[in-house]
């Protein structure tokens, strides 16, 4: 990597459009294909080089899934997955070889994604042995990128379970930088981790990105620490993008309800403002992805629902917030923090 | 104010291949009277055994003295017949995880209606029922009366820890212990059943330990905090102070590592090196002390004690040098 390389630029890297993914689900004797679980439908951003994108919401709104149609490592039902110009989704073994050398994952749980059974070392050797970069220096190598995670090189031979939570994160970081990859997709990184471990870990990333000028996509439910980490923001609703801006226009002008209702939901470490603040409580669960909603899917929770919501389902489009929104009342809140947008009745907040 | 539960002195040991660990060290709390009482930790803290050791839940394998009196009445020790007595009736628990602390193949108004008649054998089967379908209703179960026939598997995660809730307080406890009640559930769902416990202090008057790992699920409902660090409790007081004045470096390492929506600039966080020590090889002397910005030649020898210092309780020899929160943590 040269010095250049830490200027981020807006110049795409990965470029994701229109990606959708159905689950079939078998039943019967046949095993025909009944129904299908609609995890992905219709998903498209941008990640510009060394910027990181945060990719919000919660659990079952599609957001692992688009991970791991993003590496290519579930074939996706339709739409397109550009990176640096290559298409991943049809990239075939000597392409898909070269991607995944600049494309890389971490997972969420340190404990079950590295091998018990291999040291340290030879796990972060392990992508450098198979794209031929291991022979001569390889060895240094992996000691270069465990103190870069600031573990101590000299624990090259140790096994996983002599590393606590928060070094085993750092461990899968550092075998997912071991090809100088050009983005990193993050799944839950630190949402397995103690809270006094989890700073450290953000803290790391955040140089990593700045010495390396590695992109990363950033998911995660915590919108904190999105907030913390992220350039720019995209919120997921059952499969559906719901809110995109940057990070200060997603969290200064949250307009889609969802956005409103998740910044609203978040308890605060404050006493005074947590008992002060009204919150918006969403009525009820996530509808099934089997059969999610006609129209806008969120509207079955929303407060601002109408007619035209079970019917025409809101372009994710910009309609004067400065930045796209899928919602046909889109407004920004009166308040900049998200905490009590207009039009909440009191009868949404009970319950 | 009277408490109704008082833990004195409270220890815990587990034997281990490895040697006996001490998961709970000479633990204090107090929980007044329709208070709610929240304990905050990371895992290894103390805090779940802390309070499975007040229920009486620990089996055999643990070794637990000290005092927990609820009301006055002293349960360490108490024969095992008396304690199923209290619980689920004047002291009931809601866990962590809802799926896997309902039966599956009972059915979720069978459930509620055996925790009934468990306590009041005089209720009958019929009236019990009528009982379970009020207490969905109170929990917020969209049509109480056909749902009560469910099985876990058809409720949804947070209609799991709605019926946890309901079963809870079928017997009207004075004490409800919450462990971790939101940490499996999603954010907004995890509002739902804040909002849930909220209305049902409120209503009930039940007092409740809310145990969390969340700074932030903790601050809006609780009356007073304790902090918990391998196993003992090092900083106490009501909640505005210790979240705004805490003496204690860990509170405020804690406190200082989380980021908020509310943050004007974008650093580093503050964060606290290392990691919680093994409960097997406890550091001599304040078992924080390897992790501590703060650490003296004293920190390393004496186990420093839970005392007052300006507004709050603080386990720390320096807590006074440490001196006021110059800009609040929100600053």
């Amino acid at each position: 990597m040269t010095a250049d390389a830490t200027v981020a630029t807006s110049a795409a890297l990965l470029h994701v459009d229109g990606l959708v993914k159905h689950f079939p689900v078998r039943s019967g004797l046949l095993g025909r294909a009944a129904q299908h679980v609609h995890a992905v439908c219709g998903v498209s951003f941008d990640v510009g080089q060394g910027e990181t994108l945060g990719l919000v919401g919660e659990s079952g709104c599609g957001k692992s899934t688009t991970a791991r149609l993003l590496l290519g490592l579930l074939p996706a039902t339709a739409g397109t997955v550009r990176f640096a110009g290559t298409d991943v989704l049809t990239a075939r073994s000597k392409a898909l070889r070269a991607l995944r050398r600049r494309l890389q994952m971490v997972f969420q749980d340190p404990y079950a994604s590295l091998d018990p059974q291999m040291t340290v070392g030879a796990s972060i050797a392990e992508a450098l042995r198979i794209h031929h970069q291991y022979r001569g220096t390889g060895r240094a190598r992996v000691q270069e990128l465990m103190s870069m995670v600031e573990l101590d090189p000299d624990d090259i031979g140790r096994y996983p379970h002599q590393f606590s939570g928060g070094q085993r994160q750092r461990i899968g970081i550092a075998r997912a930088l071991a090809l100088e990859p050009d983005l990193l997709v993050l799944d839950e990184p630190i949402s397995s981790l103690d809270v006094s471990i989890q700073a450290g870990v953000i803290n790391l990333l955040a140089d990593l990105q700045e010495r390396l000028g590695v992109a990363y996509v950033f998911i995660a439910h915590d919108l904190s620490v999105i907030r913390h980490i992220s350039h720019r923001v995209v919120v997921m609703y059952l499969g559906k993008l719901v809110e995109t801006g940057t990070r200060e226009a997603v969290f200064g002008r949250p307009s889609h309800p969802y956005t409103q209702a998740l910044l609203s939901a978040m308890p605060s470490a404050n006493p005074l403002t947590e008992r002060a603040r009204t919150r918006i409580v969403l009525p009820g669960d996530v509808p099934s992805p089997l059969d999610p909603p006609s129209g806008c899917r969120f509207r079955t929770r929303c407060w601002k629902a109408q007619e035209i919501c079970a019917v025409e389902e809101p372009a994710l489009v910009d309609r004067g917030q400065g930045h796209p929104v899928a919602c046909h009342f889109a407004e920004a809140p009166a308040s900049p923090d998200g905490t009590t947008p207009d039009g909440v009745s009191p009868d949404v907040a009970g319950r | 104010m009277t408490a109704v539960l008082e833990i004195t002195g409270l220890e815990v040991r587990f034997a281990t291949p490895e040697g006996p660990v001490s998961a709970v060290r000479g633990v204090d709390l107090r929980l007044d009277e329709g208070k709610v009482l929240g304990v905050v930790g990371e895992s290894g803290s103390g805090k779940t055994v802390t309070m499975l050791a007040v229920l009486g839940l620990l089996g055999v394998g643990a070794d637990v003295s000290g005092s927990v009196k609820y009301r006055g009445r002293e349960l360490i020790g108490l024969e095992p017949r008396q304690l199923r007595k209290l619980r689920g009736s004047a002291i009931a628990m809601i866990f962590q995880d809802p799926r896997t602390s309902l039966n599956p193949v009972q059915s979720i108004g069978h459930q509620i209606v055996e925790g009934i008649r468990i306590h009041h054998p005089d209720v009958s089967r019929k009236q019990a029922s009528k009982r379970a379908v009020e207490l969905l209703d109170l929990v917020g179960i969209p049509q109480p009366d056909r749902r009560v026939r469910d099985y876990p598997h058809q409720f949804s995660g947070g209609m799991c820890q709605r019926a946890m809730v309901a079963m809870a307080v079928a017997n009207d406890p004075d004490v409800l212990v919450a462990d971790e009640a939101t940490t499996a559930l999603d954010v907004t769902i995890q509002a739902q059943i804040l909002d849930l416990l909220r209305s049902i202090r409120q209503e009930k008057g039940v007092a409740i330990v809310l145990i969390s790992h969340d700074l932030g699920v903790v601050a809006g409902l609780a009356d007073d905090v304790a902090v918990m660090y391998a196993g003992r409790v090092v900083e106490r007081g009501p909640v505005d102070e210790v979240y705004n004045q805490a003496r204690h470096p860990y509170t405020r390492g804690l406190l200082a590592s989380v980021p908020r929506l509310t943050d004007s600039r974008r650093g580093p966080l503050l964060s606290i090196g290392g990691g919680a020590p093994s409960l097997l090889h406890l550091p001599a002397g304040c078992a924080f002390h390897p992790r501590c910005a703060y650490e003296r030649p004293n920190c390393t020898v004496d186990d420093p004690a839970l005392r007052p210092v300006a507004t709050v309780e603080a386990a720390c020899h320096y807590a006074e040098d440490l001196g006021p929160v110059a800009t609040g943590p929100e600053a």
